[in-house]
């Protein structure tokens, strides 16, 4: 452990999270949408017929939806031009599904995920490590116990190719259709990459699944696909992060995650995102949950120019259980809108979320969610809490909790507290000897600690680090 | 040996214009216990967070200074000549607290998600730290850079096993044993900081801290309220530890006697209206739970 952290302690922040690599991509789109497009992404990864014509049918219920501009509060997304976007780039590395072995990669990638910290992860065991460079995954690694259980775990593309029947069942079909909204219509058109998981029935996965997304050229989108599939009984912890360098024009991340949660099966999804500041993040993320089953959403939002992320768990089977931990940093210039929505679709069924969120230097942050408890859903419970930390006047936090309770045999409690970070608090620490800024990171460092604490130590780390670098010159 | 020196000390609310403090005269020496009382609302929260540098007030008038002497900080940390009176109300809180101010608060702030290993551990190191800055060498010190991006503790727990000149390990050696003197529940260790601590456990937390920080003066804001009585027992031996092995200089305010049994004071002052109006031995204090303060008001302003 030790050794790890004195790497992390000893790189850079500046280094480890503002750097940008030539881009050097063998295969570089046109601008802009058409099926042309389209065609051209789907032909070049050898996608079966029944891939394409999802494409298409997406393509045209992108362009025949009009853009979301009518929610109260929402970010402003006019400066968003999807046809500027580049959907697709690859990058130049020999073997199209990706290198197994991490010396196979090419030096540049290397010392970017140098950077990122990447290879400490891997040395400490933390299991398979699959990573998105440009719109691919170039790296994947996985331990042969899990294969021997029947775990996979591979490249979204991949599995079109090698588990075309889960992937045909499964993909964006009852969890994430692309009629959903016009940015998963977008996504279903486009989609490169991701991670594909399926954990077979009563198998636990006992380390976290990794993998680690990464943007890195001007104007590109990147709109990776997440697939897992839990069976019944079985448990896993999938962990997705992504750091993204500055770059002048908008950049979009439209990203689609789909989790089926079998009866009895147990989810974590964890996400730290540090896009930069000029991406536009807009992603759909869904859980289906099963009898007695479990989804768990964790969520740390820090980058991004605007986020608008609302995780979803559809509670479908009796006793299903949702957890949603939430955290927001938002410092000047940004937008972060997320929350959580969660449909109690079933009896007894009960959810948690919790969402934490900062703002500085005019940042702006928002809780927007949505528990939906149905007619007939009864003895299902609820509990929702958003605590908001302003560290200025000019900052802003709203919160818009919705709740549709359609059942009257139900437990609702809801909390939100909204407040500046307090004088006496850091005065307190002061007089025990930590600066003014040190005082306000260990503040700031406890108000996250519900999240931080579910992480892996690594992506704890990384997650301080992370807000310790937004923190930087704000403070004083 | 350190000494503490309050000099004709007026203060007023920083936004706001009402004076609070209108001229304290009062001295600590290491290892001496002062007791402070007074009626409520007389100004002794107000000196004690003055002493501490609380960014709410604003002194108008008057000087706090402490004396050290070129031991105070053991052999590691050389005093010069020149360094050895600081005007305290020119630094901030906890360059204060490096150079040895302790305030023990009345209202101890509750920090979530903090725990008090993470919280004391890194509060020792970044005084240590900051001793060394305010001490350095004027030639200036190469190591300073590299302190400067250690950044803060950032793991949920007890934070990186290296990070800073305290390790874990030997931290949590030295908090096991504190705590054993207070008699403290060990599992107080990873709890947050304060957060749905009883008051009494507050207070005692308070002391711990002491301490554990160390300190050559510290000023102790009503520890005793709140106390149970086998609390108030182990709260006194744990403030009495601190002249006798750390040779610590105690400001103790407080509205009671019973507290002065155990921890008794050397001198003892009353504060009246932002103002000390009268000194003795502990047999005043005495005085004063017999009879009350009216007496002293009477004393003062009638031969005034
Ligand atoms: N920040 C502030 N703003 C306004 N008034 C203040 C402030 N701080 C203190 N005061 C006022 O100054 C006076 C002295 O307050 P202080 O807390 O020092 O009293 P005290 O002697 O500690 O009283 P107690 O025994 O009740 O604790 C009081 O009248 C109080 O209301
Ligand atoms: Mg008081």
């Amino acid at each position: 452990m030790s050794s790890e952290q004195d790497h992390l302690k000893d790189t850079d922040t500046e280094a480890r999270f503002e750097f940008k690599k030539e881009q050097n991509a063998a295969v570089k789109s046109d601008k802009g949408l058409t099926e042309e497009i389209i065609r051209m992404i789907s032909e070049d990864k050898d996608e079966p017929d029944w891939m394409l014509e999802r494409r298409l049918r997406a393509l045209k219920q992108y362009q025949n939806m009009p853009m979301p501009t009518d929610w109260p509060g929402q970010p402003d997304l006019t400066q968003l031009d999807v046809e500027e976007i580049v959907p697709y780039i690859r990058p130049d590395v020999d073997q199209r599904e990706g290198v197994d072995d991490w010396t196979d990669l090419p030096d540049e990638i290397k010392d970017t995920f140098d950077k990122l910290g990447i290879p400490e992860a891997e040395k400490n065991a933390l299991s398979g490590v699959g990573a998105q460079y440009e719109s691919e995954v170039v790296y994947q690694n996985m331990q042969e116990q899990w294969e021997e259980k029947g775990v996979i775990f591979c490249n979204m593309d991949k599995a079109v190719q090698e588990h075309p029947e889960l992937v045909k069942e499964h993909f964006m079909t009852t969890c994430v259709p692309p009629s959903d909204n016009k940015f998963a219509a977008l996504h279903g058109a486009v989609w490169s990459g991701g991670s594909f998981v399926y954990v077979p029935e009563d198998v636990t996965v006992e380390m976290p699944v990794q993998a680690y997304f990464r943007m890195n050229s001007e104007g590109m989108g990147q709109f990776e696909h997440t697939l897992i599939i839990a069976e019944e009984g079985s448990e896993v912890h999938y962990i997705e992060g992504c750091s993204a360098p500055k770059y002048g024009t908008h950049n979009l991340h439209s990203g689609g995650v789909e989790v089926f949660v079998g009866e009895d099966a147990h989810v974590q999804y964890s996400t730290v995102q540090n896009w930069s500041k000029n991406t536009f993040n807009l992603n759909t993320k869904r859980a289906i949950c099963e009898e007695n089953g479990t989804m768990e959403w964790v969520s740390g939002s820090m980058g991004s120019k605007a986020t608008m992320l609302y995780p979803c768990t559809i509670l479908k089977g009796r006793g299903a259980t949702d957890t949603h931990i939430t955290i927001a940093f938002a410092g000047e210039g940004q937008d972060i809108d997320t929350g959580a929505k969660v449909y109690h679709n079933a009896p007894d069924t009960s959810s948690t979320i919790e969402s934490k969120s900062i703002s500085k230097d005019g940042g702006r942050t928002n809780y927007r969610g949505l528990v939906h408890i149905a007619d007939g859903a009864e003895n299902s419970s609820t509990a929702v809490e958003c605590d908001a930390l302003m560290f200025d006047n000019e900052s802003t936090s709203d919160t818009m909790p919705y709740m549709e309770i359609e059942e009257s045999k139900v437990d609702v409690a809801h909390e939100a507290t909204v407040g500046k970070i307090g004088d006496e608090d850091i005065f307190y620490l002061q007089s025990r000897g930590l600066d003014d800024d040190d005082a306000k990171k260990m503040i700031v460092a406890g108000f996250i600690e519900p999240i931080t604490e579910e992480l892996p130590i690594e992506y704890a780390v990384e997650l301080n680090r992370l807000i310790e670098l937004e923190m930087e010159g704000s403070l004083g | 040996m350190a000494r503490l020196e309050l000099s004709n000390l007026h203060a007023e609310v920083a936004d706001g214009d009402e004076k609070i403090l209108e001229g304290v005269d009062l001295e600590v020496e290491s290892g001496e216990i002062h007791a402070l009382m007074g009626p409520n609302g007389s100004g002794k929260s107000t000196t004690a967070k003055v002493i501490a540098g609380h960014p709410a007030y604003e002194v108008t008038e008057g000087e706090v200074l402490l004396h050290i002497e070129d031991d105070e900080f053991g052999e590691d940390i050389e005093i010069d000549e020149d360094q050895r009176t600081w005007n305290l109300l020119d630094l901030e809180p906890n360059e204060r607290a490096a150079l040895g101010i302790f305030l023990g608060f009345q209202y101890p702030a509750e920090i979530e998600g903090v725990t008090m290993t993470n919280f004391l551990r890194t509060a020792l190191n970044a005084k240590i730290e900051e001793r060394e800055e305010l001490f350095e060498e004027e030639d200036g010190d190469s190591d300073e850079d590299e302190a400067e991006d250690e950044g803060f503790e950032s793991s949920p727990m007890e934070g990186p096993a290296d990070e800073g000149e305290i390790g874990v390990a030997e931290f949590q050696e030295i908090l096991q044993e504190k705590m054993e003197q207070l008699e403290m529940d060990e599992r107080f260790a990873q709890r947050y900081l304060n957060a749905g601590f009883s008051g009494g456990e507050k207070k005692q937390n308070e002391v711990l801290q002491a301490a554990i920080l160390e300190p050559s003066i510290a000023v102790l804001d009503e520890i005793d309220s709140g106390l149970d009585i086998d609390r108030l027992q182990d709260v006194s031996t744990g403030i009495n530890a601190l002249p006798d092995e750390q040779g610590t200089g105690i400001l103790q305010i407080t509205h009671y006697q019973r507290i002065l049994d155990y921890v008794e004071p050397d001198h003892v002052h009353v504060m009246l209206d932002g103002e000390i109006a009268k000194s003795g031995d502990a047999s005043l204090a005495e005085e004063l739970e017999d009879k009350g303060y009216d007496w002293v008001r009477e004393e003062v302003y009638g031969t005034a």
